[in-house]
């Protein structure tokens, strides 16, 4: 059986979620979900939706959200935070070596095609080191729980982790309907993450600025599926939201057109991808992007956050290295652990997946948001012999993790409280200091039995609460 | 403020304007549609003429309300339809949306699907229902923003596409009643002239006022001083343009700039001090009519290039 977040083995309740209980019991199941219905219209009027391409119907969705919280005790906490923070160092040492002298690369812990070779390592970021020697500034990572005291890393996100607006927005929801859960103070408050993003941003801010750092977020535009998180976090840190084309460079600065005429940009907080920040260096076929941004950059004119090439940190295939990072740049033993992995490119362990795919979860070295993986356990016989051929025509695109036993959240069915898959992103800022708010977004696969909780793939989400001690 | 931000807010007041309007159009014809001999008047046709879309329909055959309640109200292809307007308007929101309030937002996000689900015999069944939705979603907005906002270039830029927008309209209305109505009536200020000239007060929302302020009567005259010189009637040109005049003198105050916009602005409401209805009917209304239009239609472009529009 997987751990249950709320009731131990034998059915009692677990002392952090006492006060759910009671809360659960006083409104009785019908209440709490006439309670949701109301949350949903909230989130429905108020327009937090993310697209979704391509399916035809409603352009804009909803996140389901679930009512019932996901809790850490104080303690659990301060484990996740000491060990997030220590992955989100070594993450970022590791991207400033791999962009200068290689040094894990020539003591042997890590072997040079895996970085070199690979798509997210962009040469034009070499020898180049970014204000602060910050690369990754918003680091998130996604962790699962597989037993009482036992916490995993699924994967990590070094580029633009998205989905703290839930996180702020599901607990303002929650504190608008159920104030009376909050008027004790045991939950630690999230809501000052915007103003810890804009102090790390600031923080980085370019040898070229002068006074205090001009900072915007730079979005694709209203129709990218994040728009809502963009517009929200710009809203919250009462800085400009800009696109591509509200910019342009001149005399070694970036600068946005305002109706004051243009205005010089120290900091951006890009929500775009590499390849789209700059034609002239990185897709000539791109209609997106500041013509000549990636020169400003490096000649210290202009901040990126998160730096170009920062994506050979949270790669598939460089993930199984963290634990060595960590040990190598820091000199520490790992707080988190990694989940185990093998790699298709390696002969023996290929031949181990090959054998035992019906019972492993294989994914894609490059592929996101739950596309293109495999539950060996939940496919068809035809379904793992079609993976398995793709992987040994491909057998570096791969890998695979054990199916685990990942802990289930109480979530609110129609007539009972009942068990789900959930899984954990915390976001580290990373700037002069690291910061870190007590909380993160929790997302639950709505099916029971499902391990897939990926919002593209109906996954929903959850407020996240600490307990303060 | 981005120069994109300035272009959303200016337009998405625009289009809410002009929703607005296109559904007080629609209560006017179906008002007129149903007095005597409205068939031979053909009333949806000025209807939609008013609305700037001269050439959609043919001359000759008829236009019948559900002709007219369809392109005016769901034809996606009409840039001016109603849906299309409010679809335009929540773009331009999203789009400059951390300029908005929360409560802006709101307004508009409501239900901005909702008359993606009509058919044109629905949509005429249930129209006084409809056109109360769309009237009561452009005053919420109009409302958040009035009582919300910032008062910054913002609302500046939003309250500058308001004015221009109504100005536009009102400008048009006259027009189009010009149309309709000089050339087939012998003595101007007859009998079935009144609901001609009642119908444009009626499509502006200003009937009751113009009775507070001129008493029973109508006259050509007095509806023209009404729509056109009257500054205590929200929607005539010339208060419309003194607020044009207004914001614009705010905004030249943030940039310290001034350009073509500004001359206009002024000339134009000078020009509207001096006149008075003997004038306008001297000069001919047509005419005043059209030299207003396009004042505001240069108007409207020289904005844009002073702020650096698109």
């Amino acid at each position: 059986m997987p751990f249950h977040e709320m009731f131990e083995p034998d059915g009692s309740i677990r002392p952090c979620y006492a006060e759910v209980q009671n809360w659960v019991e006083r409104t009785g199941i019908a209440g709490l979900n006439r309670r949701m219905d109301e949350a949903e219209a909230i989130f429905r009027r108020i327009g937090i939706t993310f697209a979704v391409y391509g399916e035809g119907g409603d352009p804009e969705r909803l996140i389901p959200f679930d009512l019932l919280p996901r809790i850490f005790t104080g303690q659990e906490w301060r484990v996740l935070d000491r060990g997030i923070r220590q992955r989100a160092r070594a993450l970022n040492a590791f991207l400033h070596d791999v962009y200068h002298r290689g040094e894990i690369v020539k003591a042997g812990i890590m072997p040079a095609d895996i970085v070199y070779r690979n798509n997210a390592y962009l040469p034009e970021m070499a020898d180049f080191t970014p204000p602060g020697k910050v690369y990754s500034h918003i680091v998130g990572i996604d962790i699962v729980r597989t037993g009482p005291t036992r916490f995993e890393v699924l994967e990590d996100n070094c580029r633009t982790p998205s989905g703290v607006s839930y996180m702020l927005e599901n607990r303002e929801i929650m504190t608008r309907m159920f104030p009376e859960l909050f008027e004790q103070g045991m939950v630690a408050p999230v809501d000052d993450y915007p103003a810890e993003l804009l102090k790390s941003l600031k923080e980085v801010a370019p040898p070229a600025c002068k006074g205090d750092p001009v900072v915007v977020v730079l979005t694709p535009g209203s129709l990218n599926s994040a728009y809502y998180e963009h517009s929200f976090l710009a809203d919250l840190m009462g800085v400009e939201l800009v696109e591509p084309a509200d910019l342009f460079v001149d005399e070694d600065r970036v600068w946005m057109k305002t109706t004051l005429g243009p205005k010089a940009v120290d900091v951006i907080y890009r929500r775009i991808d590499d390849e789209y920040i700059d034609p002239l260096v990185f897709r000539p076929d791109s209609l997106l992007g500041v013509p000549g941004i990636f020169n400003v950059y490096r000649n210290g004119g202009v901040t990126l956050a998160s730096a170009p090439g920062s994506g050979i940190a949270d790669d598939k295939a460089v993930y199984i290295y963290v634990p060595e990072m960590i040990r190598f740049y820091l000199g520490e033993q790992p707080i988190l652990d990694n989940i185990q992995t093998w790699q298709c490119s390696k002969p023996d362990e290929r031949t181990y997946v090959l054998e035992n795919l019906y019972e492993l979860v294989a994914k894609e070295v490059h592929g996101s948001g739950g596309y293109g993986m495999l539950i060996g356990p939940k496919s068809t016989r035809d379904e793992v012999a079609a993976y398995a051929e793709r992987i040994k025509a491909n057998p570096h695109e791969f890998i695979a993790q054990p199916t685990l036993d990942l802990s289930t959240v109480p979530t609110l069915g129609p007539a009972a409280v009942v068990g789900r898959h959930a899984d954990f992103r915390p976001y580290c800022l990373v700037g002069k200091q690291i910061r870190l708010v007590p909380g993160g977004l929790t997302r639950v696969a709505l099916t029971e039995g499902s391990l897939v909780v990926n919002s593209s793939q109906g996954g929903g989400v959850k407020d996240t609460w600490v307990l303060q001690d | 403020m981005l120069s994109r931000t300035a272009e959303n807010l200016f337009w998405m007041a625009r289009y809410m304007e002009r929703a607005e309007a296109t559904a007080r159009l629609l209560t006017m014809g179906q008002r007129m549609a149903i007095l005597p001999g409205a068939h031979h008047r053909d009333e949806w046709r000025s209807v939609v003429r008013a609305t700037g879309a001269l050439n959609h329909f043919p001359e000759g055959g008829q236009v019948t309300e559900s002709d007219a309640i369809a392109f005016l109200m769901l034809d996606l292809d009409n840039p001016s339809s109603i849906r299309s307007c409010l679809l335009k308007a929540r773009a331009n929101a999203k789009s400059a949306r951390t300029m908005l309030t929360q409560d802006m937002w709101e307004a508009l996000n409501e239900g901005w699907r909702k008359l993606d689900s009509y058919d044109v015999a629905e949509a005429r069944q249930q129209l006084p229902a409809l056109i109360d939705w769309v009237k009561t979603r452009v005053m919420t907005f109009r409302g958040a923003a009035h009582s919300g906002q910032l008062r910054n270039e913002g609302h500046d830029f939003l309250r500058t596409g308001s004015a221009l927008e109504r100005a536009q309209m009102t400008l048009r209305l006259l027009d189009v009643k010009y149309y309709v109505l000089l050339p087939e009536t012998e003595v101007v200020g007859g009998n079935r002239d009144h609901y001609q000239w009642t119908s444009v007060l009626y499509a502006l929302s200003g009937a009751r006022a113009f009775h507070h302020i001129y008493g029973g009567t109508y006259t050509p005259w007095q509806i023209t001083d009404f729509l056109m010189l009257n500054r205590l009637f929200p929607r005539s040109v010339a208060y419309c343009y003194d607020q044009l005049a207004y914001r614009l003198n705010r905004l030249a105050g943030w940039h310290d700039a001034r350009a073509s916009c500004h001359d206009t602005v002024r000339e134009m409401v000078a020009d509207l001090e001096q006149l008075d209805s003997g004038e306008i009917f001297r000069v001919g209304l047509h005419e005043t009519v059209q030299n207003g239009l396009m004042t505001t239609n240069r108007l409207g472009a020289e904005i844009a290039q002073a702020y650096h529009f698109g």
